[in-house]
Parts: C-alpha cells; structure tokens; sequence
C-alpha cells in the first residue's frame, strides 16, 4: 500500500453582505448602543429583527427599540469555547428575550459556572468596546438583576451621527453613518486526503514519472487518474505509465496576469494528450514563441528543482504529429 | 397518482476516517451495490440524483468528481442538492410522479472527517446575527436539550436511556460506526454529554425508486412510498419553540402518517433530545420500534444520515420485518426541516 496523502488545505472567504433596511437599522442600532427590533404581522416583537415576517412573509418595517436588559429562557454550558466564539473563557450559550421582545436572540453569556445559570435568569448585555455594526458589538451578556417590563417604543431607525446620549464618547463607534454592509471573515481549515488513485499519480510524479490509470470496461488510460472511469462508471487500477513526451491537443492564449502569478504574458496554456493517455491534461507551454505552438506540437516536461510536479512543457523538436493521432483527444 | 417504491438499498460500513479514499472512491461500491441489487444498469436508469455539500471536505464541486462514479454515458439525467440525500429522493419521487421516469438512483456521501464537522455545520447559519458567533452543532443542539428539561419533557437519565437503546441496537447493524454499551462520558456541552452526540462519520448510501409493475419487477417486497412531504420553520432559533417540531407534524399529517400505526420509525435524531422531540411530533408509543437500526447516534455520516433512514424503512420493510414504517429526514439545526414518509409492503410479513 503506497503512502496515502495528506496536506493541510485552508478555505477562507471574506463575504460581503449588504443588509436589508431592517438589519441595517439594527446593526446601526448595537454600534450606538441600541437594540431595536421589528414588530411581526401579529404584533410580536422580533429580536433580532428580520426583513421578512418569520410566518407570514409579509414586508414588515414598523421599528421598536427594546431594553438591554433580558431572560434566558434556554442555555447551554460551554466548557470548551472554540474558535471564533464570542468568549475564550467558558461561558453559557444563552438565548435571550430582551425586555420589549417577544422572540429571543442568541449569545454567550459570561457566568462564572454552569451552577450560576438557570433558565429565567435576568442578564444585561455588556457591549464591545470597539463597535463596528455587527452583531459581536454586543460582546456577551452578563448576570445583572432587574426588574422585567419594560415595553418596547416606537424608533425611527436613524442614529445621530454624534452619539448625543452619550456625548463624553468620544470613540468612532458612532459617528460613521448608517451601516449598509457587514465583512464577515469565514476560515475552515482541512486535512486534504486525494485518495488512493490520486496519491498513486502524485506519488510517482516525485521520481518524475507520469503514471495514470487504465479503465478495465472501456481500456482508456485516465492521466491524472481520478480513482473512476467517468464513462463506466467504474474503479481504474491497472497502473499505466505515460509520457513523459505528448501533443498538444489545442490551446488558447492567456494575455492578462493573474495576481500572485510570476508568468510573463502572453503565454500558451495548452491541453496535452501525454503519449499512451486517452484524456489530456492541462500546462503551460514554454521555450517558444507565443504565437508558434499549435495543434499537433510534440512536447516535454520541464521540470526545475525540487518540484513535484513540471514546470511547463517545451517542443521537442520533433515534427507535429498527425492530426488524425489526437482527434479523439481533443 | 403512480405507486412508487424504493427496491433497493445499500451503504458504506461508516467510519471516522476514511482518508485512503476520495469521495467517489468511497461512493462507488455503494453505487455498484444498489444497482447489482436490482440488475439495473446506469444505462437502464430515469433519473440520477444526488445529495451532498462541499464544505464538508472542503471540495469545490465535489458532487461532479461523484458522478464519476455512475459512469455519466451515454448522458444521464441528473440531478444534485445541496442537502441530505433524503430531499434528492423527494426530487427523485416527484420525477417519477410526474411519468418522465420510471426509475431512479439516488445517493449521497459526506466525509466530514477532513475538517472540523461542529465549525463547518456553523456556516449553514444566518450570516448576519448568528454565524459570526460561530455557536456550533453540540451547542444548538444542547440549548434544545435544556428547553426540553425544563419544560420537563425528558432528563438527563432519559437521554442516557435513548443512547444506550441505540447503541444495543446497533450490534445487530454492520454498517454502524458504534455499538455495544459505553459510558455517557463528560459534558460537551452542558446538558449534552459525549454519549448523546452522534460520531463523527465519513460515509455513502444509495437507494433505487422504481414504479409499479418495475418495482415489482426488481423486488420480491418493494417498499411503497404512500407519503412523502417536508416542510421547514423559521431560521431564527429565537423565533421558535424548540421544544416542538411542527414542521415534522406537518409533514406526518401531509404524508398521512396519522391514519394508521405504524410499527416501525426510523427517525433521524443526531442527538438523543431530538428523538424526544421527534416522539412527540410523530406520536408515537412504545409500541413502534423506533431506529431499529441504531439511527444517527451510531453513524451521522452528514448528508447521508437521512436517506439511511429512508433506506433502513425500506429495507425492513424488503425483508418482511416491518408492514408500514415512518422514515424521518432532518436539515439545519435544531430540527429547523424535516422530512416524513410512509413506506408500506404489501400483503402481511411473514
């Protein structure tokens, strides 16, 4: 069994969402120390508020602002905090109905042990310092007793750009305009394992050999194998070695660079049938004029230092195969 | 309205890893099972489809490089959702409901073993109040728990009860990834201990749906989808009462699961709070065997996990162990969309 493969692969986005009118009043709203929510169809009030009513649908707008302080009415002890939650010391998954709202939003709230925390609890939210328009400018809740019933008042929606109730603050938390769009940074980090075909093929490319994969239904030769003959549907495993010399089936012309891309243009990017393959793969063309490959080119790996896998490839000199050799190919 | 049954059935033995394999080196021998099952060929198939999601391996497009594994010539008509494969076989139903074919293959696979399964399930959530707190799966789920205990709906020693049913059960399964007794072990999150979470699991199922005199045909005792309906609730868990899952009520009713009893249900419960939920929501008592198969709490390869429930029905059903059996399929957190059908074989078991 040859070594099975493995390397670290990291996806990381940072989407850009733009907000409703209604999401941007609230996230507008917890930059200046506001919770507003959105009255539903049926009267409730929905914290935190949707542009939509949660049953029905219906364009709801009618904005209310709500207390910051609230009732856990379901948690969770969270002994572990893992990355990117609000807390890196333990703390309890709440949900919280604030005072003035009839649903109830998720946070953490910082407690200091389960034992301390029970559904019914009054907390209070305790914000960020640095507030964004986001909802982590709430940083958590906390303990805090006090006496329910506050009800919910009527809101505009808009925020002063000075932040008048308390005018000592004099951070940029409130001073910057409505808040249209949030960045949210999302990482997940994987182990990448290609599977047995696949490190087969990589495996053999460090002694600088092409191995591919015959299909025992249809006899083609896949390079790079992935694992099944996607015309049989079936496992390919008899091992076949291919190249290192092959034609260039067709190709275009890459004129603009692409970013963290060392590659002058214009330069060749070409579909190469690797002699004994019956699928081309995919490089650059190098050692030649741009404008002088073509269909039917004989090329050959380069390979620099070190690599695991060529460089580019360049024309062997010999002369263009017949086009009748790579029809099929293409 | 055309009957439709699922005939055949076939999974991977689930496992926490499976790094020797890719997805559709994993896949195929499900594949090749299901369709040597019946004496089909991909050839023969109406209608392809399959469910599965990227962010689990983190594989762009990983669904196409699956395809692979069913031989896509002379063209297939295909079909793929981002969802448990469950929701690829109503697709599935209603293709064959609509007469355009007369059978399909459907499947689905997740290798959840390459990342962190409880962070990637946190990007399905709403991405401007929830996700950016990254809350995942054992917390959510463990919010419900706690609702549940309070309302005093179930204990702590209940849960315990239903994880150790599941895992007896699942030494007669030898597709399961756990069985036999174990300890609850330590608090994941509070009230959810180690032994009211499913495993992490990489795995593969498919099933193939004839009509009629065809699956007849291909099977001794299909098993006739007589129901089969989803719905889905609000997205805000603070919007719902997580106690409850009127969606899986809904879709019961809708599916016809109330006119009569059944006397097996295969219920898609990750954790064992939610098969308190789900007991309530379907109504079912002691009488019913519920996951004779040792359910999700003994493999949860994600995006398979339901339509093994489906497959599971069916296949009691195919083996004359079961009459009228309930299947259960579950998206999201915290039950947020559930899936039910009605499988019945015809004339009694033996």
């Amino acid at each position: 069994m040859p070594e099975v493969l493995t390397a670290p692969l990291v996806v990381e986005f940072p989407f850009t969402r733009s907000l409703g009118p209604v999401q941007s009043a609230f996230l507008t709203g917890l930059r200046a120390r506001t919770v507003l929510g959105v009255r539903a169809s049926d009267g409730r009030v929905v914290v935190p508020p949707t542009e939509y009513d949660p049953v029905t649908a219906e364009e709801i707008r009618e904005l209310v602002e709500v207390g910051t302080t609230g009732t856990v009415t379901t948690w969770a002890w969270n002994a572990r905090p893992r990355p990117g939650q609000p807390l890196g010391t333990p703390f309890a998954w709440a949900l919280v109905t604030l005072d003035g709202a009839d649903t109830a939003l998720l946070h953490a709230l910082d407690a200091p042990g389960a034992e301390s925390v029970h559904s019914g609890m009054r907390v209070r939210i305790r914000w960020a310092e640095e507030r964004t328009g986001a909802i982590t400018d709430i940083a958590c809740f906390e303990p805090y007793d006090s006496e329910p019933g506050r009800q919910p008042t009527a809101h505009s929606g808009e925020f002063a750009d000075t932040d008048t109730e308390t005018n000592a603050d004099t951070d940029a938390n409130a001073d910057a305009g409505p808040v249209t769009g949030i960045i949210a940074p999302a990482r997940l980090d994987y182990t990448y394992a290609p599977g047995r075909a696949q490190s087969r093929y990589l495996n053999a490319l460090v002694d600088r050999r092409t191995v591919g994969e015959r299909c025992p239904a249809c006899r083609k030769v896949y390079v790079p194998p992935r694992g099944a003959c996607p015309t049989c549907g079936v496992a390919t495993d008899e091992q076949v070695e291919a190249g290192p010399n092959g034609t260039v089936t067709t190709f275009c012309i890459v004129n603009i660079k692409a970013r963290n891309l060392d590659i002058e243009v214009p330069y060749v990017y070409a579909h190469i049938a690797l002699d004994g393959a019956d699928l081309a793969l995919h490089a650059r063309i190098g050692g030649i004029p741009y404008d002088q490959v073509r269909m039917g080119l004989r090329v050959a790996p380069v390979w620099t230092e070190g690599a695991r896998f060529p460089d580019h490839y360049r024309p062997t000199g010999e002369p263009d195969a017949d086009y009748d050799s790579y029809k099929e190919l293409i | 309205m055309r009957d439709v049954a699922i005939v055949a059935f076939a999974q991977t033995a689930h496992s926490r890893t499976s790094d020797e394999l890719s997805e559709v080196e994993m896949l195929m021998p499900v594949l090749h099972e299901v369709l040597d099952r019946t004496g089909l060929k991909t050839a023969d198939l109406g209608f392809v489809c399959s469910g599965s999601s990227d962010y689990l391996a983190g594989r762009a497009f990983s669904f196409t490089m699956a395809l692979d594994g069913v031989g896509a010539w002379p063209p297939v008509s295909e079909s793929h959702v981002e969802m448990d494969g469950a929701w690829a076989l109503y697709e599935a139903w209603v293709k064959i409901l609509t007469g355009e074919a007369d059978t399909a293959l459907v499947y689905a696979y997740g290798k959840s073993s390459p990342g962190e399964l409880r962070d990637v399930l946190t990007r399905q959530l709403d991405p401007y109040y929830v996700a950016p707190l990254w809350p995942d799966s054992v917390a959510l789920a463990a919010l419900q728990a706690q609702a549940l205990i309070d309302a005093g709906a179930t204990d702590e020693r209940a849960l315990a009860g239903v994880a150790a049913r599941s895992r007896t059960d699942a030494a007669a399964n030898p597709y399961a990834q756990l069985s036999g007794p174990a300890p609850m072990g330590d608090y994941v999150v509070r009230p959810l201990r180690r032994g009211d979470c499913p495993p992490v699991s990489d795995g593969a199922a498919a099933v193939i749906l004839a009509a009629g005199d065809t699956a007849r045909a291909l099977c001794a005792r299909p098993a006739w989808i007589r129901g089969l309906d989803h719905r889905i609730e609000a997205h805000s868990l603070g919007v719902r009462d997580l106690t409850e899952s009127p969606s899986t009520r809904l879709a019961a009713e809708r599916a016809g699961a109330f006119a009569r009893p059944a006397d097996t249900a295969e219920l898609h419960a990750p954790f064992t709070s939610q098969e308190v939920v789900l007991r309530r929501a379907l109504r079912l008592d002691d009488d019913v065997t519920v996951n004779p198969s040792g359910g999700a709490l003994t493999a949860n390869p994600v995006m398979a996990a339901g339509l093994i429930r489906l497959g599971e029905a069916a296949a009691r059903i195919h083996r004359g162990e079961s009459d009228r059996a309930l299947a259960h399929a579950t998206s999201g957190p915290c039950l947020q969309q559930n899936l039910v059908a009605v499988l019945e074989g015809e004339g009694h078991a033996a």
